[in-house]
C-alpha cells in the first residue's frame, strides 16, 4: 500500500481505535498500527512481514465517515462501543492508516459479524476439533473461543477433500484448510519457492501443490521452510511431532488469541435471524 | 425445598460426557443436596418423568435417538446440549461424508476379518438415519455446554448457575471444543 503523501507532516499522525489514540507512520495499515500499539484486532490470514491478503475478513473494522468523526458526540458514541451509523466497514489488514480515522473495533456488533464468519469457516471445512492434532494450537479454534462461539449454526458442507501424505515429513490435510494463503505467501515471499497456490473459485477453491504430480513429495518443500510451519489451522502439519506438547498444555490452552476477552461466555442458545 | 430434578442420556455419544460428569467426584455429594436424578444411565430409570433439567450427550444417528430426545424435550423444562456430538454431531458425524450404504458395507461386508458378511437387519435394531444430526436440528435446545467432554468444572458451573437462577456462563478457560 502506498503512503498517503497528502498528509500535513506537521500534524501528528494518529488514528483512534475504540476511543484510544494510536500513532502510526506513513505506509502502515490500520492493522500494523494496532499491532504496534498492542491493540488486538481479530485476524487469521494476517502475519506481519507477509503481504496483507484481506481474505479472512475477521479484521473487519468500521471507519466513521469524516463528517461524523468531526461531530462532537462522536467520542461519546465510540466510548459506548456502538456502531457509528454513518460508517463503512473495511479490512484493517489492507486499509492504510490515515490521520484522524475514527475506528470501531471491539464492538458487540462487529464481534457478532466475526463470530458468524468464524462459524462459516467451521462449517465450510471439516473441523472436528476432538480428532485434530492441531487442537489447542489452532488459531481458528482460539478465535472461536475468543468470540464465544458455541456451535457452527449453519448446516455442514461435508466436503470430501483430498489428503496428501506423500511427503516424508510434511502432511497436507485439506479438510482443515481455510484458504488464508499464509503458506502461499510464506513460500513465495520468505522461502523463495512457490510451493502452494489456491486453484478453483468459490466453493471449489482449494489448495494445490506446485509439482508435476501435484503431490507434496515432488515439490521442493522442506521441513525448515516457513510455509511448512505457518498454517494457522491443522491443514499443514509436521509429521511425527503432533503430540510432543500434550493436549491441555498447548498455546491456546494457556493463552487467549487476543489480550482482551476475559469476559464470560453466555451458554444460552441464541436464536439466529434465519431460524 | 424440593430438589431440582435432572435427567441425562447418551444418544450417539461415547458416554465420555457422563464419565466427565462423574469426575466431579466428592463434589457430587454437595450437588446431591440440591438435585435428584430421574432417567439416567446413573439411575437406570428407563423413562423420563417431568424434570427441571435434561442433559443430552451425543448427536442423533437413529430412530431411537429421535424418540428419546423428544421424550426429554417433552418432559424437561430446560434442555442442555452437552458435548461436541450433541452440539455439532462430533466424531459420529464424520460418517456424514459417506453414504450410509458405504459405511455399512465398509464395516459389515468389506471390513478386515469379517466372517459371514451381512448387514445387520434385526427388527429390534433401531433404524439408522441417513446422516448424524446435532440435537438442535430435532428439538429446541436451551443451552450449549461445549467440550469433548466438558470438564466436571464446566458441568458444575452450568448446574450451579441454573440452581441459583442465573443465566449460565462459562469463564473463557472452561470453553473448549476438545
Amino acid at each position: 500500500m502506498s503512503a498517503d503523501t497528502t498528509q500535513n507532516p506537521i500534524t501528528q499522525n494518529t488514528i483512534t481505535i475504540d476511543g484510544q489514540e494510536i500513532p502510526f507512520v506513513a505506509g502502515q495499515t490500520i492493522m500494523d498500527a494496532a499491532l504496534a500499539a498492542g491493540v488486538y484486532i481479530p485476524h487469521l490470514c494476517h502475519k506481519p512481514g507477509l503481504t496483507p491478503h484481506g481474505s479472512c475478513k475477521l479484521c473487519v473494522v468500521d471507519i466513521a465517515s469524516r463528517s461524523v468523526s468531526s461531530h462532537n458526540s462522536d467520542r461519546r458514541v465510540q466510548a459506548k462501543f456502538q456502531v457509528v451509523a454513518d460508517s463503512r466497514s473495511v479490512s484493517a489488514c489492507t486499509m492504510p492508516a490515515v490521520a484522524g480515522q475514527q475506528i470501531s473495533n471491539n464492538t458487540p456488533a462487529l464481534n457478532e459479524v466475526r463470530k458468524t464468519i468464524t462459524q462459516m469457516l467451521f462449517i465450510e471445512g471439516n473441523h472436528i476439533c476432538p480428532s485434530c492434532e492441531k487442537c489447542g494450537d489452532c488459531t481458528l479454534q482460539a478465535m472461536a473461543y475468543h468470540l464465544g462461539m458455541l456451535d457452527g449454526h449453519f448446516p455442514q458442507f461435508l466436503q470430501r477433500r483430498a489428503v496428501d501424505a506423500s511427503h516424508p515429513t510434511v502432511m497436507l490435510d485439506r479438510d482443515r484448510c481455510i484458504l488464508c494463503e499464509l503458506c502461499v505467501r510464506a513460500s513465495r515471499e520468505v522461502d523463495g519457492k512457490n510451493v502452494f497456490a489456491i486453484a478453483g473459485r468459490g466453493i471449489n477453491a482449494h489448495l494445490i501443490v506446485n509439482s508435476a504430480s501435484g503431490k507434496l513429495v515432488d515439490s521442493d518443500l522442506e521441513t525448515s521452510d516457513m510455509a511448512a510451519h505457518i498454517c494457522p489451522v491443522g491443514a499443514i502439519l509436521i509429521k511425527e511431532h503432533g503430540y510432543e506438547v500434550p493436549i491441555g498444555r498447548r498455546t491456546f490452552d494457556l493463552h487467549q488469541v487476543g489480550e482482551i476477552g476475559s469476559e464470560e461466555i453466555i451458554l444460552t442458545k441464541v436464536r439466529h435471524a434465519d431460524e | 425445598m424440593s430438589k431440582i430434578r435432572i435427567a441425562t442420556t447418551s444418544l450417539a455419544g461415547c458416554f465420555g460426557c457422563h464419565m466427565s460428569f462423574l469426575d466431579m467426584d466428592e463434589r457430587l455429594v454437595a450437588l446431591l443436596e440440591h438435585v435428584e436424578f430421574n432417567r439416567s444411565p446413573l439411575t437406570d430409570i428407563k423413562h423420563c418423568g417431568p424434570c427441571d433439567i435434561g442433559l443430552i450427550e451425543g448427536g442423533v444417528c437413529n430412530a431411537e435417538n429421535v424418540h428419546v430426545l423428544r421424550e426429554f424435550r417433552d418432559n424437561c423444562k430446560i434442555l442442555i446440549a452437552v458435548g461436541a456430538c450433541a452440539i455439532n454431531g462430533g466424531v459420529p458425524a464424520m460418517r456424514n461424508h459417506f453414504s450410509l450404504r458405504e459405511c455399512l458395507e465398509e464395516v459389515y461386508i468389506n471390513g478386515a476379518g469379517v466372517e459371514n458378511p451381512q448387514i445387520p437387519n434385526d427388527v429390534e435394531l433401531p433404524l439408522l438415519l441417513d446422516k448424524v444430526h446435532p440435537i438442535h436440528e430435532v428439538v429446541r435446545v436451551d443451552y450449549y455446554l461445549p467440550g469433548c467432554p466438558p470438564s466436571a468444572d464446566a458441568f458444575l458451573k452450568i448446574l450451579g448457575d441454573l440452581l441459583e437462577g442465573r443465566e449460565p456462563v462459562l469463564p473463557h478457560n472452561l470453553l473448549h471444543y476438545d
